[in-house]
Protein backbone atom coordinates (compact mmCIF):
# COMPACT_ATOMS: atom_id res chain seq x y z
CA UNK A 1 0.00 0.00 0.00
CA UNK A 2 2.53 2.31 1.09
CA UNK A 3 4.99 1.22 -1.67
CA UNK A 4 1.84 1.95 -4.48
CA UNK A 5 1.25 5.54 -2.91
CA UNK A 6 5.05 6.58 -3.45
CA UNK A 7 5.39 4.80 -7.27
CA UNK A 8 2.86 6.53 -8.58
CA UNK A 9 3.36 10.22 -7.57
CA UNK A 10 7.14 8.97 -8.55
CA UNK A 11 5.97 7.87 -11.91
CA UNK A 12 3.52 11.01 -12.39
CA UNK A 13 6.57 13.62 -11.39
CA UNK A 14 9.38 12.26 -14.00
CA UNK A 15 6.47 11.01 -16.68
CA UNK A 16 5.03 14.95 -16.29
CA UNK A 17 8.96 16.30 -17.10
CA UNK A 18 9.67 13.36 -19.71
CA UNK A 19 6.10 13.70 -21.40
CA UNK A 20 6.66 17.76 -21.80
CA UNK A 21 9.81 17.02 -23.47
CA UNK A 22 8.74 14.42 -25.56
CA UNK A 23 6.49 16.41 -27.05
CA UNK A 24 8.54 19.75 -27.32
CA UNK A 25 11.05 17.76 -29.28
CA UNK A 26 8.06 16.21 -31.25
CA UNK A 27 6.63 20.11 -32.31
CA UNK A 28 10.28 21.95 -32.71
CA UNK A 29 11.52 18.76 -35.19
CA UNK A 30 7.79 19.13 -37.20
CA UNK A 31 8.57 22.86 -36.92
CA UNK A 32 5.70 23.72 -35.39
CA UNK A 33 7.80 25.60 -32.71
CA UNK A 34 10.98 27.35 -34.43
CA UNK A 35 14.32 26.14 -33.62
CA UNK A 36 16.21 29.20 -33.78
CA UNK A 37 13.99 30.40 -30.57
CA UNK A 38 14.06 27.00 -28.98
CA UNK A 39 16.30 24.42 -29.44
CA UNK A 40 15.34 20.18 -29.32
CA UNK A 41 15.42 19.31 -25.82
CA UNK A 42 17.44 16.13 -27.16
CA UNK A 43 20.35 19.15 -28.45
CA UNK A 44 19.71 20.98 -24.98
CA UNK A 45 20.66 17.89 -22.69
CA UNK A 46 23.52 17.25 -25.42
CA UNK A 47 24.73 20.36 -24.55
CA UNK A 48 24.71 19.62 -20.66
CA UNK A 49 28.18 17.90 -21.35
CA UNK A 50 29.74 20.90 -23.53
CA UNK A 51 29.00 23.13 -20.56
CA UNK A 52 31.19 21.34 -18.10
CA UNK A 53 34.01 20.39 -20.48
CA UNK A 54 34.22 23.59 -22.71
CA UNK A 55 32.19 26.46 -20.58
CA UNK A 56 33.19 25.32 -17.40
CA UNK A 57 30.32 26.06 -15.86
CA UNK A 58 31.27 24.68 -12.58
CA UNK A 59 33.47 27.26 -12.04
CA UNK A 60 30.40 29.66 -12.95
CA UNK A 61 28.64 27.07 -10.57
CA UNK A 62 31.07 27.57 -7.41
CA UNK A 63 30.96 31.52 -7.92
CA UNK A 64 27.35 31.90 -7.88
CA UNK A 65 26.92 28.99 -4.64
CA UNK A 66 29.47 31.50 -3.11
CA UNK A 67 27.52 33.98 -3.67
CA UNK A 68 24.12 32.40 -2.81
CA UNK A 69 26.27 30.73 0.79
CA UNK A 70 27.13 33.98 1.66
CA UNK A 71 23.06 35.33 1.21
CA UNK A 72 22.20 32.49 3.10
CA UNK A 73 24.30 32.56 5.93
CA UNK A 74 23.28 36.37 6.39
CA UNK A 75 19.50 34.70 5.96
CA UNK A 76 20.25 32.43 8.80
CA UNK A 77 22.16 35.01 11.06
CA UNK A 78 19.97 37.80 10.50
CA UNK A 79 16.96 36.68 9.58
CA UNK A 80 15.99 33.96 11.77
CA UNK A 81 17.13 35.93 14.90
CA UNK A 82 15.50 39.46 13.94
CA UNK A 83 11.93 36.88 13.28
CA UNK A 84 12.14 35.64 16.64
CA UNK A 85 12.86 39.33 18.38
CA UNK A 86 10.20 40.22 16.94
CA UNK A 87 7.34 37.65 17.77
CA UNK A 88 8.48 38.48 21.24
CA UNK A 89 8.81 42.03 21.27
CA UNK A 90 5.03 43.56 20.36
CA UNK A 91 6.15 46.97 20.33
CA UNK A 92 8.96 46.07 17.19
CA UNK A 93 6.31 44.06 15.38
CA UNK A 94 3.78 46.43 14.98
CA UNK A 95 6.16 49.08 14.41
CA UNK A 96 8.16 47.09 11.73
CA UNK A 97 6.05 44.43 10.28
CA UNK A 98 4.17 46.54 7.59
CA UNK A 99 8.00 47.97 6.34
CA UNK A 100 8.93 44.37 6.16
CA UNK A 101 5.68 43.10 4.21
CA UNK A 102 6.80 45.89 2.15
CA UNK A 103 10.33 45.58 1.09
CA UNK A 104 9.08 41.83 0.48
CA UNK A 105 6.85 43.12 -2.58
CA UNK A 106 9.14 45.52 -3.40
CA UNK A 107 11.78 44.68 -6.67
CA UNK A 108 14.65 45.30 -4.99
CA UNK A 109 16.73 44.15 -8.08
CA UNK A 110 16.01 47.31 -9.80
CA UNK A 111 18.03 48.86 -7.33
CA UNK A 112 21.29 47.36 -8.32
CA UNK A 113 22.78 50.70 -9.46
CA UNK A 114 22.33 51.93 -6.03
CA UNK A 115 24.03 49.05 -4.75
CA UNK A 116 26.87 48.79 -6.96
CA UNK A 117 27.67 52.70 -6.07
CA UNK A 118 27.73 51.53 -2.12
CA UNK A 119 29.59 48.27 -2.75
CA UNK A 120 31.44 48.60 -6.44
CA UNK A 121 31.21 46.32 -8.98
CA UNK A 122 31.79 43.12 -7.24
CA UNK A 123 30.46 39.99 -5.90
CA UNK A 124 29.46 42.18 -2.46
CA UNK A 125 27.35 43.48 -4.45
CA UNK A 126 25.18 40.62 -5.87
CA UNK A 127 25.16 38.88 -2.53
CA UNK A 128 24.09 42.15 -0.27
CA UNK A 129 21.27 42.68 -2.92
CA UNK A 130 20.14 38.96 -2.80
CA UNK A 131 20.09 39.63 1.18
CA UNK A 132 18.14 42.25 0.92
CA UNK A 133 15.50 40.36 -1.48
CA UNK A 134 15.71 37.52 0.85
CA UNK A 135 15.65 38.60 4.36
CA UNK A 136 11.59 39.43 4.30
CA UNK A 137 10.37 36.14 3.88
CA UNK A 138 12.65 34.74 6.07
CA UNK A 139 12.09 37.81 9.45
CA UNK A 140 8.24 37.07 8.70
CA UNK A 141 7.80 33.67 8.51
CA UNK A 142 10.28 33.25 11.34
CA UNK A 143 8.24 35.83 13.62
CA UNK A 144 4.41 34.23 12.73
CA UNK A 145 6.54 31.05 13.40
CA UNK A 146 7.12 31.56 17.30
CA UNK A 147 3.68 33.83 17.42
CA UNK A 148 2.19 31.19 16.08
CA UNK A 149 2.89 28.16 18.67
CA UNK A 150 -0.72 27.00 20.06
CA UNK A 151 -1.14 28.14 23.07
CA UNK A 152 -1.83 24.98 25.20
CA UNK A 153 1.45 23.65 23.75
CA UNK A 154 3.27 26.48 25.93
CA UNK A 155 0.81 25.56 29.24
CA UNK A 156 2.19 22.01 28.75
CA UNK A 157 5.57 23.51 29.63
CA UNK A 158 4.30 25.59 32.24
CA UNK A 159 2.75 22.95 33.99
CA UNK A 160 6.11 20.65 33.74
CA UNK A 161 7.56 24.00 35.20
CA UNK A 162 10.05 25.02 32.16
CA UNK A 163 12.44 27.86 32.13
CA UNK A 164 11.95 30.12 29.98
CA UNK A 165 15.31 28.77 27.80
CA UNK A 166 13.90 25.29 27.80
CA UNK A 167 10.15 26.54 26.87
CA UNK A 168 12.06 28.24 23.90
CA UNK A 169 14.56 25.43 22.89
CA UNK A 170 11.95 22.45 23.80
CA UNK A 171 8.77 23.63 22.70
CA UNK A 172 8.65 27.02 20.55
CA UNK A 173 11.52 26.79 18.38
CA UNK A 174 10.63 23.07 17.34
CA UNK A 175 7.00 23.56 16.98
CA UNK A 176 7.78 27.33 14.56
CA UNK A 177 10.72 25.21 12.89
CA UNK A 178 7.81 24.57 9.70
CA UNK A 179 7.44 27.96 9.36
CA UNK A 180 10.87 29.12 9.59
CA UNK A 181 11.85 26.69 6.97
CA UNK A 182 9.00 28.09 4.93
CA UNK A 183 10.14 31.25 5.26
CA UNK A 184 14.25 30.11 4.26
CA UNK A 185 13.19 28.71 1.24
CA UNK A 186 11.15 31.36 -0.10
CA UNK A 187 14.22 33.52 0.96
CA UNK A 188 16.60 31.03 -0.78
CA UNK A 189 14.35 31.42 -3.84
CA UNK A 190 14.32 34.64 -4.09
CA UNK A 191 18.13 34.70 -3.09
CA UNK A 192 18.87 32.58 -5.69
CA UNK A 193 16.87 33.92 -8.46
CA UNK A 194 18.50 37.47 -7.63
CA UNK A 195 21.79 36.18 -7.49
CA UNK A 196 21.49 35.07 -11.10
CA UNK A 197 19.65 37.92 -12.35
CA UNK A 198 22.47 40.26 -11.06
CA UNK A 199 25.12 38.35 -12.52
CA UNK A 200 22.87 38.07 -15.68
CA UNK A 201 22.44 42.21 -15.64
CA UNK A 202 25.48 43.58 -14.96
CA UNK A 203 27.88 40.55 -16.02
CA UNK A 204 29.46 39.30 -13.38
CA UNK A 205 30.13 36.26 -12.07
CA UNK A 206 28.64 33.07 -11.87
CA UNK A 207 25.92 31.12 -13.91
CA UNK A 208 24.30 34.40 -14.54
CA UNK A 209 26.83 35.56 -16.64
CA UNK A 210 27.45 32.33 -18.34
CA UNK A 211 23.66 32.50 -19.20
CA UNK A 212 24.07 36.08 -20.77
CA UNK A 213 27.65 34.91 -22.61
CA UNK A 214 26.35 32.01 -24.52
CA UNK A 215 22.89 34.03 -25.34
CA UNK A 216 24.98 36.77 -26.69
CA UNK A 217 26.64 34.47 -29.00
CA UNK A 218 23.22 32.85 -29.47
CA UNK A 219 24.63 29.14 -28.77
CA UNK A 220 20.78 28.68 -27.50
CA UNK A 221 21.58 25.12 -26.47
CA UNK A 222 23.57 25.79 -24.27
CA UNK A 223 21.96 29.11 -22.78
CA UNK A 224 18.90 26.37 -22.13
CA UNK A 225 21.54 23.92 -20.74
CA UNK A 226 23.06 26.34 -18.61
CA UNK A 227 19.09 27.52 -17.23
CA UNK A 228 18.61 24.18 -16.63
CA UNK A 229 21.37 23.57 -14.26
CA UNK A 230 20.15 26.20 -12.42
CA UNK A 231 17.29 24.90 -11.82
CA UNK A 232 18.72 21.32 -11.32
CA UNK A 233 21.11 22.98 -8.69
CA UNK A 234 17.76 24.70 -7.17
CA UNK A 235 15.76 21.71 -6.89
CA UNK A 236 18.99 19.90 -5.17
CA UNK A 237 19.43 22.80 -2.50
CA UNK A 238 15.54 22.48 -1.53
CA UNK A 239 15.56 18.21 -1.25
CA UNK A 240 18.65 19.07 1.03
CA UNK A 241 17.09 21.56 2.99
CA UNK A 242 13.74 19.78 3.23
CA UNK A 243 16.61 16.68 4.83
CA UNK A 244 17.68 19.20 7.13
CA UNK A 245 14.49 20.67 8.28
CA UNK A 246 13.26 16.76 9.50
CA UNK A 247 16.42 16.11 10.98
CA UNK A 248 16.21 19.57 13.55
CA UNK A 249 12.31 18.51 14.23
CA UNK A 250 13.35 14.89 15.16
CA UNK A 251 16.71 16.13 17.52
CA UNK A 252 14.37 18.58 19.53
CA UNK B 1 -5.74 14.20 58.07
CA UNK B 2 -9.67 14.76 57.62
CA UNK B 3 -12.64 12.37 59.39
CA UNK B 4 -12.21 9.56 57.22
CA UNK B 5 -8.61 9.38 58.33
CA UNK B 6 -7.03 10.32 54.47
CA UNK B 7 -4.78 13.03 54.05
CA UNK B 8 -5.96 15.61 51.94
CA UNK B 9 -3.81 16.10 48.86
CA UNK B 10 -6.10 19.44 47.55
CA UNK B 11 -7.17 22.33 49.25
CA UNK B 12 -9.87 24.75 47.73
CA UNK B 13 -9.94 27.26 49.84
CA UNK B 14 -12.18 30.49 49.28
CA UNK B 15 -10.93 31.01 45.86
CA UNK B 16 -12.21 33.67 44.01
CA UNK B 17 -11.43 35.18 40.37
CA UNK B 18 -12.51 38.73 39.14
CA UNK B 19 -11.70 39.31 35.48
CA UNK B 20 -11.17 43.37 34.30
CA UNK B 21 -13.35 43.67 31.26
CA UNK B 22 -14.22 46.75 29.17
CA UNK B 23 -17.77 46.47 30.43
CA UNK B 24 -16.43 45.78 34.06
CA UNK B 25 -15.44 43.52 36.35
CA UNK B 26 -15.93 39.80 35.52
CA UNK B 27 -16.25 37.52 38.45
CA UNK B 28 -15.76 34.43 37.26
CA UNK B 29 -15.10 32.05 40.42
CA UNK B 30 -16.61 33.41 43.75
CA UNK B 31 -15.82 31.73 47.06
CA UNK B 32 -15.26 27.86 45.86
CA UNK B 33 -13.37 25.47 48.87
CA UNK B 34 -13.62 22.04 48.55
CA UNK B 35 -10.89 18.91 49.22
CA UNK B 36 -9.55 16.10 47.22
CA UNK B 37 -8.15 13.33 49.24
CA UNK B 38 -5.42 11.19 48.47
CA UNK B 39 -6.98 8.18 46.11
CA UNK B 40 -9.82 9.93 45.78
CA UNK B 41 -11.39 10.50 41.83
CA UNK B 42 -13.49 14.10 42.73
CA UNK B 43 -15.30 15.87 39.64
CA UNK B 44 -15.69 19.53 39.19
CA UNK B 45 -18.99 20.03 36.67
CA UNK B 46 -20.62 22.95 35.61
CA UNK B 47 -22.21 24.39 32.69
CA UNK B 48 -20.51 26.30 30.24
CA UNK B 49 -19.47 29.27 30.96
CA UNK B 50 -19.37 29.03 34.82
CA UNK B 51 -15.58 29.07 35.56
CA UNK B 52 -14.61 25.47 35.46
CA UNK B 53 -11.49 26.13 33.19
CA UNK B 54 -10.43 29.25 35.27
CA UNK B 55 -10.80 27.55 38.51
CA UNK B 56 -8.54 24.80 36.39
CA UNK B 57 -6.19 27.18 35.50
CA UNK B 58 -5.80 28.41 38.88
CA UNK B 59 -5.09 24.77 40.65
CA UNK B 60 -2.55 24.18 38.44
CA UNK B 61 -0.71 27.38 39.07
CA UNK B 62 -1.46 28.73 35.47
CA UNK B 63 -3.04 31.63 36.61
CA UNK B 64 -3.29 33.87 40.10
CA UNK B 65 -6.68 33.60 42.10
CA UNK B 66 -7.94 37.26 43.14
CA UNK B 67 -8.45 36.21 46.34
CA UNK B 68 -8.25 32.69 48.83
CA UNK B 69 -5.82 30.08 48.38
CA UNK B 70 -5.09 26.52 46.75
CA UNK B 71 -3.00 23.99 48.65
CA UNK B 72 -1.19 20.67 47.42
CA UNK B 73 0.19 18.80 50.28
CA UNK B 74 1.65 21.76 52.48
CA UNK B 75 2.86 24.57 50.25
CA UNK B 76 0.37 27.16 48.68
CA UNK B 77 0.08 27.31 44.50
CA UNK B 78 1.47 30.22 43.01
CA UNK B 79 2.53 28.89 40.11
CA UNK B 80 3.04 25.41 38.45
CA UNK B 81 3.33 22.89 41.55
CA UNK B 82 5.87 19.55 40.61
CA UNK B 83 3.17 17.67 42.59
CA UNK B 84 0.40 18.83 40.19
CA UNK B 85 0.19 17.12 36.47
CA UNK B 86 -2.17 18.37 33.88
CA UNK B 87 -4.39 17.18 30.91
CA UNK B 88 -5.76 19.81 29.09
CA UNK B 89 -9.03 19.38 26.95
CA UNK B 90 -7.10 20.39 23.71
CA UNK B 91 -5.16 18.01 22.08
CA UNK B 92 -1.70 18.75 23.47
CA UNK B 93 0.76 16.37 22.55
CA UNK B 94 3.86 17.56 20.62
CA UNK B 95 3.73 16.63 17.08
CA UNK B 96 7.61 16.33 16.52
CA UNK B 97 7.72 13.87 19.16
CA UNK B 98 7.15 9.97 18.55
CA UNK B 99 4.36 8.75 21.26
CA UNK B 100 7.58 7.53 23.65
CA UNK B 101 9.55 11.35 23.38
CA UNK B 102 6.14 12.87 24.24
CA UNK B 103 5.59 10.65 27.48
CA UNK B 104 9.16 10.77 28.50
CA UNK B 105 8.98 14.75 28.43
CA UNK B 106 8.56 15.33 31.66
CA UNK B 107 11.51 13.00 32.55
CA UNK B 108 13.69 14.37 30.22
CA UNK B 109 13.16 18.30 31.44
CA UNK B 110 13.54 16.71 35.16
CA UNK B 111 17.04 15.44 33.62
CA UNK B 112 16.67 11.61 34.03
CA UNK B 113 19.38 9.78 32.07
CA UNK B 114 17.69 8.87 28.50
CA UNK B 115 17.76 4.81 29.03
CA UNK B 116 16.20 5.34 32.54
CA UNK B 117 13.36 7.49 31.16
CA UNK B 118 12.63 5.49 28.17
CA UNK B 119 11.99 2.75 30.21
CA UNK B 120 10.02 4.70 32.51
CA UNK B 121 8.00 6.11 29.41
CA UNK B 122 7.32 2.32 28.43
CA UNK B 123 6.01 1.65 31.31
CA UNK B 124 3.38 4.57 31.50
CA UNK B 125 2.61 4.08 27.28
CA UNK B 126 1.60 0.57 28.44
CA UNK B 127 -0.54 1.65 31.01
CA UNK B 128 -3.22 3.64 28.90
CA UNK B 129 -2.86 0.88 26.58
CA UNK B 130 -0.80 2.39 23.50
CA UNK B 131 1.69 -0.98 23.48
CA UNK B 132 3.42 -0.84 20.10
CA UNK B 133 3.10 2.63 19.45
CA UNK B 134 5.68 3.81 21.07
CA UNK B 135 7.69 4.80 17.71
CA UNK B 136 4.70 6.37 16.24
CA UNK B 137 3.94 10.30 15.80
CA UNK B 138 0.82 12.21 17.27
CA UNK B 139 -0.08 12.42 13.53
CA UNK B 140 -0.65 9.14 13.09
CA UNK B 141 -2.92 8.20 16.11
CA UNK B 142 -6.65 8.91 16.15
CA UNK B 143 -8.18 11.23 18.76
CA UNK B 144 -8.59 9.23 21.75
CA UNK B 145 -5.04 7.77 21.59
CA UNK B 146 -3.72 11.30 21.31
CA UNK B 147 -5.46 11.78 24.76
CA UNK B 148 -3.64 9.11 25.80
CA UNK B 149 -0.31 9.74 24.88
CA UNK B 150 -1.20 13.10 27.30
CA UNK B 151 -2.59 11.40 30.27
CA UNK B 152 0.60 8.81 30.18
CA UNK B 153 2.56 12.10 29.91
CA UNK B 154 0.96 13.62 33.23
CA UNK B 155 1.46 10.29 35.17
CA UNK B 156 5.32 9.74 34.02
CA UNK B 157 5.93 13.27 36.59
CA UNK B 158 4.42 10.80 39.04
CA UNK B 159 2.49 13.38 40.56
CA UNK B 160 0.13 13.71 43.73
CA UNK B 161 -2.74 14.86 42.12
CA UNK B 162 -3.58 14.51 38.13
CA UNK B 163 -5.90 17.46 36.69
CA UNK B 164 -7.30 16.91 33.74
CA UNK B 165 -9.67 19.60 32.28
CA UNK B 166 -12.52 17.86 30.24
CA UNK B 167 -9.81 15.81 28.27
CA UNK B 168 -12.29 13.91 26.63
CA UNK B 169 -14.50 16.64 25.32
CA UNK B 170 -13.74 16.58 21.72
CA UNK B 171 -14.21 12.72 21.39
CA UNK B 172 -17.31 10.57 20.30
CA UNK B 173 -19.19 9.34 23.28
CA UNK B 174 -17.88 5.27 23.19
CA UNK B 175 -14.97 6.47 22.89
CA UNK B 176 -15.28 8.55 26.06
CA UNK B 177 -16.70 5.39 27.86
CA UNK B 178 -13.86 3.34 27.00
CA UNK B 179 -11.26 5.86 28.01
CA UNK B 180 -13.25 6.33 31.35
CA UNK B 181 -12.27 2.48 31.89
CA UNK B 182 -9.09 3.00 31.16
CA UNK B 183 -8.85 6.00 33.13
CA UNK B 184 -10.73 4.07 36.13
CA UNK B 185 -8.26 1.11 36.01
CA UNK B 186 -5.41 3.84 35.88
CA UNK B 187 -6.39 5.52 38.87
CA UNK B 188 -6.84 1.81 40.87
CA UNK B 189 -3.74 0.85 39.52
CA UNK B 190 -1.72 3.92 40.55
CA UNK B 191 -3.97 4.51 43.73
CA UNK B 192 -4.07 8.06 41.74
CA UNK B 193 -5.88 11.06 42.85
CA UNK B 194 -7.45 12.65 39.98
CA UNK B 195 -9.48 16.02 39.76
CA UNK B 196 -11.48 16.01 36.97
CA UNK B 197 -13.37 19.17 35.64
CA UNK B 198 -16.14 18.56 33.16
CA UNK B 199 -19.44 19.44 31.78
CA UNK B 200 -20.54 15.89 31.37
CA UNK B 201 -23.05 14.87 33.55
CA UNK B 202 -22.41 10.78 32.38
CA UNK B 203 -18.67 10.59 32.15
CA UNK B 204 -18.93 12.42 36.15
CA UNK B 205 -20.96 9.81 38.01
CA UNK B 206 -19.19 7.20 35.89
CA UNK B 207 -16.05 8.14 37.12
CA UNK B 208 -16.60 10.14 40.63
CA UNK B 209 -16.39 9.34 44.14
CA UNK B 210 -17.65 13.13 44.80
CA UNK B 211 -18.72 15.87 42.62
CA UNK B 212 -18.79 19.04 42.91
CA UNK B 213 -21.08 20.88 41.11
CA UNK B 214 -21.01 24.65 40.30
CA UNK B 215 -23.27 27.41 39.57
CA UNK B 216 -23.16 29.44 36.12
CA UNK B 217 -21.66 32.78 36.60
CA UNK B 218 -19.94 33.57 38.93
CA UNK B 219 -18.87 29.61 39.64
CA UNK B 220 -19.74 29.31 43.14
CA UNK B 221 -19.98 25.52 45.21
CA UNK B 222 -23.88 24.81 44.23
CA UNK B 223 -23.76 21.31 45.92
CA UNK B 224 -21.28 18.46 46.39
CA UNK B 225 -22.44 14.90 45.92
CA UNK B 226 -20.75 11.68 47.02
CA UNK B 227 -21.43 8.92 44.13
CA UNK B 228 -21.84 5.73 46.24
CA UNK B 229 -21.79 2.98 43.26
CA UNK B 230 -19.50 0.22 43.81
CA UNK B 231 -15.98 -0.29 42.85
CA UNK B 232 -14.23 -1.16 40.78
CA UNK B 233 -16.52 0.36 38.22
CA UNK B 234 -16.56 -0.06 34.30
CA UNK B 235 -18.24 1.73 31.85
CA UNK B 236 -21.48 -0.79 32.29
CA UNK B 237 -22.61 1.29 34.95
CA UNK B 238 -24.27 3.15 33.40
CA UNK B 239 -26.74 1.13 32.42
CA UNK B 240 -27.72 0.47 36.19
CA UNK B 241 -30.90 2.76 38.27
CA UNK B 242 -28.49 3.78 40.46
CA UNK B 243 -26.06 5.68 38.17
CA UNK B 244 -29.60 7.02 36.35
CA UNK B 245 -30.76 8.53 39.71
CA UNK B 246 -27.47 10.16 39.79
CA UNK B 247 -27.69 11.71 36.43
CA UNK B 248 -31.03 12.88 37.25
CA UNK B 249 -30.29 14.42 40.36
CA UNK B 250 -26.95 16.44 39.24
CA UNK B 251 -29.16 17.55 36.29
CA UNK B 252 -31.65 18.84 38.45
CA UNK B 253 -29.22 21.05 39.76
CA UNK B 254 -27.29 21.77 36.65
CA UNK B 255 -30.77 22.38 34.11
CA UNK B 256 -31.57 25.79 35.85
CA UNK B 257 -27.85 27.04 35.94
CA UNK B 258 -27.45 25.56 32.02
CA UNK B 259 -30.72 28.02 31.29
CA UNK B 260 -28.61 30.82 32.33
CA UNK B 261 -25.85 30.53 30.63
CA UNK B 262 -27.93 30.13 27.50
CA UNK B 263 -30.01 33.11 28.57
CA UNK B 264 -27.11 35.18 28.70
CA UNK B 265 -25.30 33.93 25.62
CA UNK B 266 -28.46 34.57 23.97
CA UNK B 267 -28.71 38.16 25.26
CA UNK B 268 -24.73 38.68 24.35
CA UNK B 269 -25.73 37.55 20.32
Amino acid sequence: MTASRAFWPFVLRWGSVIGVLIIVEILVRYNILNQYVLPRPSEILGSLGRLVTEENVLGYFAITMLEVGVAAIGLIAIGIPFGIFLAYRHDFRHAWRDWIAGLAAAPVVLMYPLFLVVFGRGPMTITMIALVTGLPPVILNAMQGVNGTREVLLNVGRSFNLSSQQQFWKIVLPSALPQIFLGLRLGLIYTMITVVAVEYLITLGGLGQLVGELAERYDLAATYAAVCFVVGVSILFFVFLEWVERWLRLSA
Amino acid sequence: MTTTGRENVLTVSDVSKTFDTPEGPLHAVEGMSFTVQRGEFVSVIGPSGCGKSTLFSMIGGLEAATSGEVVIGNDRVSAPHPAISMVFQEESTFPWRTVSDNVAFPLEVAGVPKAERLQQADHFTRLVGLKGFEKRYPGELSGGMKQRVSIARALASEPKLLLMDEPFAALDEQTRLLLGDKVLQIQRDLEQTILLITHNITEAVQLSDRIVVMSYRPGRMKREIVIDLPRPRTSEIVSSDAFGRYVAMIWNDLREEATRGMQDAEGDA
